[in-house]
């Protein structure tokens, strides 16, 4: 094994972009590496002492691409700086829903408040906006579901989901798609309910769901290790982008969610060969309720 | 639904959830929207406080401002300080006529889908926090959201009892006119009716047997 490389994130060199191997009936498929199948060499990024500073010390997220999810995001505003890309869903004749670049607007203004903060946490990184919601009109399934899905192939290191549906017929769709995004190295970080209703994707184990704390430190976040809610990080009294260029003040685990999302995306900048399941333990090592430098915690205490 | 469908029963539940959430939180207005389907928008059906007596009915498209947020994002959330954006406060003055400094909403979920949103202008100040506050929005509009799904299935049964009275009418009116046509058929076809009425009977005689009522 070979110590890891700043490599490029759209590489269909990584193993978690391959396509399916061939194999022969009656030939383990998955097999572990054997005496005719030799050991394939390949970076890992390793996991020494995992301190703050070792995840994401010194990142600005360069390198990395995040799509978000939302109701698109104004490529103009100054908490947004810019856009590399701007896609929505469109709706079609027969209910099916596709993908078309549009322009960098947003009339709501939520996925340019997300964008702003992921911006604000991970300054270099790649934005890109997936519109997925449009207007009371078309339910958010569907949208969603072609959405999420285009950005896992495009190949996204990062996707941030500051949004859920809660129609059952759209679980089992949204439970393959975020396991696949999972097998192929795309991190989605999703905002957990706070009401008691049921809804997708933020619940399932192959997501990153977070939901809010109450301080003001934009890095503080807390690990939670009451399932399904992963992390709490920052979501009240946030200041975030309002339509019009102006900022607004704002609570909600809308908010809380990007600001785990550009922690990702400077950790992957720093360590691009973590795949979820290491990245979300370096989240765990790393949190501020968790990691204790000379007896005491991330948050000094 | 426009207010205009709303029946009383919603329109007084509506009203009453408003009223509890302005009071709860010492605000200077509560208020529920529904989402109307066919357009997207947003229509004002309940109000307590500010505009209560000029906004119910109004509506605006859904995709816009606190409220186009929270149907979107399907989350609660909270904004403070709004006055400070210029932008929000005309926004808000000819929307509806009032300036808030804050805003809290609730998205109304029934089936899994957004139908309206649950909305407190300027809390007052209290000791809670603002996410306790979040919390308690988010927990007063499932309360309306479960209250609406009542409404419409109480509206279903009445609707089901009128379709079954009606059916009931439609049997008998077979019954008299088989009363009244039987004596002028033919033999064979008076002796096939009689069969098929003496069946009719037995198979009533029989589901009454062995329904719970007959053994009283």
């Amino acid at each position: 094994m070979t110590c890891e490389t700043q490599g490029d994130g759209d590489s269909e060199q990584h193993p978690w972009r391959r396509p399916p191997r061939h194999h022969f009936p009656g030939i383990p498929a998955w097999g572990a590496p054997t005496a005719r199948l030799r050991e394939e060499k390949f970076d890992v990024s390793l996991i020494g002492a995992v301190t703050p500073d070792w995840a994401w010390g010194g990142s600005d997220g360069s390198g990395v691409k995040v799509a978000v999810l939302d109701s698109g995001v104004d490529g103009s505003h100054p908490m947004v700086k810019r856009l590399d890309r701007s896609v929505g869903v469109v709706p079609g004749d027969d209910g099916e829903f596709t993908i078309a670049d549009c322009e960098p607007t947003d009339a709501a203004g939520h996925g340019t408040a997300c964008a702003g903060l992921i911006r604000s946490m991970a300054p270099e990184v790649s934005l890109t906006s997936v519109r997925v919601l449009t207007n009371g009109k078309h339910g958010t399934g569907a949208g969603l579901i072609a959405g999420l899905r285009w950005a896992i192939d495009e190949g996204f290191d990062v996707i941030n989901m500051s949004l859920s549906t809660g129609k059952p017929q759209f679980c089992l769709a949204l439970h393959e798609l975020a396991d696949r995004a999972y097998f192929r190295r795309c991190v989605i970080v999703a905002s957990a309910h706070n009401m008691p209703v049921r809804s997708f994707p933020w619940p399932f184990a192959s997501v990153i769901s977070v939901a809010s704390h109450d301080e003001q430190d934009p890095s503080v976040y807390y690990y939670n290790p009451s399932p399904p809610v992963d992390f709490f990080a920052r979501g009240m009294g946030v200041e975030v982008a309002w339509p019009g260029g102006a900022r607004i003040r704002s609570t909600g685990n809308s908010f809380a969610t990007p600001h785990i999302t550009g922690i990702c995306a400077r950790i992957l900048s720093k360590h691009p060969m973590l795949t979820p399941f290491q990245l979300k333990s370096v989240l765990y090592l790393a949190a501020s309720n968790v990691f204790q430098p000379q007896g005491g915690d991330n948050a000094g205490r | 639904m426009p207010v205009g469908n709303a029946d009383v029963t919603e329109r007084s539940l509506l009203q009453s959830i408003v009223e509890v959430a302005r009071s709860v939180f010492g605000a200077a207005a509560a208020s529920v929207f529904l989402l109307d389907a066919e357009t997207g928008d947003l229509v004002f059906e309940a109000v307590a406080g500010e505009g209560e007596d000029q906004l119910v009915g109004s509506r605006f498209p859904s995709g816009t401002g606190l409220a186009g947020w929270v149907v979107m994002s399907g989350q609660p959330l909270l904004v403070d300080d709004v006055t400070k954006n210029l932008q929000f406060a005309r926004d808000a003055a000819e929307s509806t006529g009032y300036v808030p400094s804050s805003i809290m909403a609730a998205p109304l979920i029934r089936n899994g889908e957004c139908i309206g949103v649950l909305e407190v202008l300027d809390r007052g100040s209290r000791p809670r926090g603002d996410l306790s506050d979040v919390d308690l929005i988010g927990m007063l509009a499932t309360e309306v959201a479960l209250g609406l799904e009542l409404v419409v299935k109480l509206r279903w049964l009445t609707g089901a009892q009128q379709a079954a009275t009606a059916g009931s009418d439609g049997d008998l009116g077979v019954l008299s006119r088989i009363a009244a046509r039987l004596p002028a058929a033919t033999d064979p076809v008076a002796s096939t009716v009689s069969r098929l009425l003496a069946t009719a009977d037995d198979l009533l005689a029989g589901e009454s047997a062995a329904s719970p009522g007959a053994l009283r």
